[in-house]
């Protein structure tokens, strides 16, 4: 396919946003976004096995199709993200140990996050080159960053209102979801 | 697990606690660790490659009649298709190989329809371009005698129900494609004028399509997929064209 | 009932109710919303991310013994992945129509966090036949929670259940219910609905525990 590298960043950002629209990574969405702080780091430490998903995924799949071993994609895709993920944890463990407390949990769940396997699976159905997956997934965590700033953003702020008591919790979330999603789908066509 | 750091602090603590944990259970020796992950990937490699070759069949056979379907459906006079790949540096062979194993790089696929008497009836070929929420994948039959697309269809598409599937229904958008002019220009490398997708009611050639007003997006994803498919096969295809004329 | 066969149906209608994947646990979200644009797709997936369970939770079970804790993860990912492969085949030798219409989720079924959570959980330290019921059970609530918002968005966003006209012609769909944004909506709908029905439950019953537990928030 002929989009440019350009169109599929602003693309998986904005108007085809990886939890807003493509309801990729909707688990820590809901689940790590109720602090500022521990969503920023999340976001980018996704978008870092995002980026390194795609490009395994990338090479993965050009061996595979050499040796029409189509068939082992799924597992090679899912086993190379999780050996990815223990790396982040040693490396985040040694360098910045703060930050692999305050993620906690919720980094070796970054292996069930569906839009770090969906960056791999959709870059390859799509046929997209070396360039076009990597820009797809940088901008995918980017998007899913931003998804995630502004549902922390938003959540904080409804710390201090008036909620009524039965919509605490989950339910606030997702409508406040749908409030987001609602509004990034006026960034329809901006890739052209 | 807490080890102790220095030999100083092992001796400061207490032998025996009250309620202290018992000792941790030894780690795994790297043996069984092994020989589990072998035996795992043994069963589950048998399970996948037999289901794989199960279902082998019965998927390459749902493809080849959703293709047929396809096929027929943009070229009516069609009763039988044969495979051909149009190749980087020109020239055009029939396809070897099974369902999808993917063509060489630069290659083209595309389907030569013929009638009952084994004349050619058209070229089927398939193209895809993004459109509002995903890919939209098309085959649109070229009739060599007109030089121009004589009908699309829909092969794949995630548009907006309502909004973008018009392209499915809409009568008006649809006659856009019964006569698409795609004639080549006079050296044959390229199209003579770019299939474009203009805004709705503005049509004024015949190698134009009127969008669907108020699915602009998807409407220009179908121009899209036609031009950049055309102008990869048809340059290699018209010089050729006489070696498909009847079934061979 | 029996003591056995209670606590057999016991197991079972754990995951319906009670651990309601979707209402309960809150997991599994991305293909919940993703897929639940018309009532087959949504039955479809439930099938599937059913079968997958099953499968798993038996084969997980049956290896439990040999499993050395160090690489049981690798191995339940390993093992829930072939599974999924074997669905995903299954699905385009049936019908290829369905499988683009599920797309990707068919394959993103191996990161429900469901499966991975109920090997963990359960299958991990119980013999097969429990942990396949179980499995059972939570994939029949999966179901429950996919077909919930399956039937209301394809009601109100295309008219049609099962693909059959409801409405007529005339009818206006409420074409946001099949977009992003309505999936989001008619999720936070049923969670107001649960919490609403839990409250008055409560309020019924002051003294007296309710039977189903408050929902269970995955928020740090």
């Amino acid at each position: 396919m002929h989009e440019s590298a350009f169109q599929i960043f602003v693309n998986a950002l904005l108007a085809n946003n990886f939890v807003l629209a493509m309801f990729l990574g909707l688990c820590p969405f809901l689940g790590v976004s109720g602090k500022l702080d521990t969503a920023f780091p999340m976001g980018v430490a996704t978008t870092f096995v995002m980026l390194v998903a795609s490009l395994c995924a990338y090479g993965l799949n050009l061996l595979l199709s050499a040796f029409h071993l189509e068939f082992l994609r799924l597992i090679s895709y899912i086993v190379i993200i999780a050996s990815s993920v223990q790396l982040v944890e040693m490396v985040l463990k040694k360098y910045s140990p703060a930050l692999f407390r305050a993620l906690g949990i919720y980094l070796p769940l970054i292996t069930t996050n569906c839009a770090v396997l969906g960056v791999a699976l959709f870059q390859t159905a799509r046929e997209y080159d070396f360039v076009q997956s990597v820009t797809f997934s940088i901008g995918g965590g980017a998007g899913f960053t931003l998804a995630l700033v502004l549902m922390a953003s938003v959540r904080e702020r409804l710390q201090l209102s008036n909620v009524p008591d039965l919509a605490q919790g989950t339910a606030l979330s997702l409508m406040l979801a749908g409030i987001l999603s609602l509004s990034f789908m006026g960034f329809a066509g901006l890739g052209g | 697990m807490s080890t102790p750091e220095t030999p100083s602090e092992q001796k400061i603590i207490p032998i025996a606690v009250a309620g202290a944990k018992p000792p941790a259970p030894p780690a795994s020796p790297t043996a069984a660790m092994i020989r589990t992950l072998g035996l795992v990937s043994s069963i589950c490699g048998l399970i996948i490659v037999g289901a794989y070759q199960g279902t082998y069949d019965a998927v390459a056979a749902n493809k080849r009649i959703a293709t047929e379907r396809a096929v027929f459906k943009v070229i009516p006079a069609a009763k039988s298709i044969a495979e051909y790949v149009a190749l980087p540096g020109g020239g055009i062979e029939p396809r070897v190989g099974a369902g999808d194993t993917p063509v060489a790089p630069g290659a083209v696929k595309f389907f030569a329809a013929y009638d009952e008497g084994g004349k050619l009836a058209g070229i089927a070929a398939e193209g895809g371009a993004k459109g509002y929420a995903d890919t939209v994948r098309i085959m649109f039959g070229y009739s060599p005698d007109c030089q121009c697309v004589i009908g699309i269809g829909v092969v794949a598409m995630r548009e907006t129900p309502g909004i973008g599937d018009k392209i499915l229904t809409d009568r008006n958008f649809l006659a856009n494609f019964n006569d698409l002019d795609v004639k080549l220009k006079g050296d044959l490398a390229a199209l003579a004028n770019e299939v474009k997708t203009v805004k709705h009611g503005t049509k004024a050639n015949p190698w134009q399509i009127d969008a669907i007003a108020g699915a602009t997006i998807t409407s220009r994803a179908v121009g899209k997929a036609i031009n950049d498919s055309a102008q990869a096969l048809l340059p290699r295809l018209v010089p050729n064209l006489d070696k498909l004329r009847s079934k061979s | 009932m029996n003591p056995s066969t209670a606590k057999t149906w016991d197991e079972f209608m754990e995951g319906v109710w009670r651990q309601n994947p979707t209402f309960v646990m809150i997991l599994g979200m991305c293909p919940t919303l993703a897929v639940t644009v018309s009532v087959v797709n949504a039955l479809s997936m439930g099938v599937s991310t059913a079968l997958v369970l099953i499968a798993s939770c038996g084969l997980v079970s049956m290896m439990r013994n040999v499993t050395p804790k160090e690489v049981r993860i690798a191995v339940y990912i390993v093992i829930i992945a072939t599974f999924v492969t074997v669905v995903d085949y299954a699905i385009q030798a049936i019908s290829l129509a369905l499988y683009d219409a599920l797309g990707a989720f068919i394959q993103l079924i191996v990161v429900n966090c469901i499966i991975l959570g109920r090997a963990e959980a359960h299958a991990a330290k119980n013999p097969p036949l429990p942990a396949m019921i179980n499995a059972a059970g939570m994939g029949i609530g999966f179901t429950i929670g996919l077909l919930s918002l399956g039937v209301v968005r394809e009601i109100l966003g295309a008219g049609t259940l099962f693909g059959v006209s409801l409405f007529g012609a005339s009818f206006q769909p409420w074409v946001i219910m099949v977009l992003p944004p309505g999936g989001f909506f008619v999720l936070g709908a049923w969670l107001l609905f649960f919490s609403w029905l839990e409250r008055r439950k409560l309020r019924r019953q002051p003294g007296k525990q309710s039977g189903k537990p408050a929902e269970a928030t995955q928020n740090a």
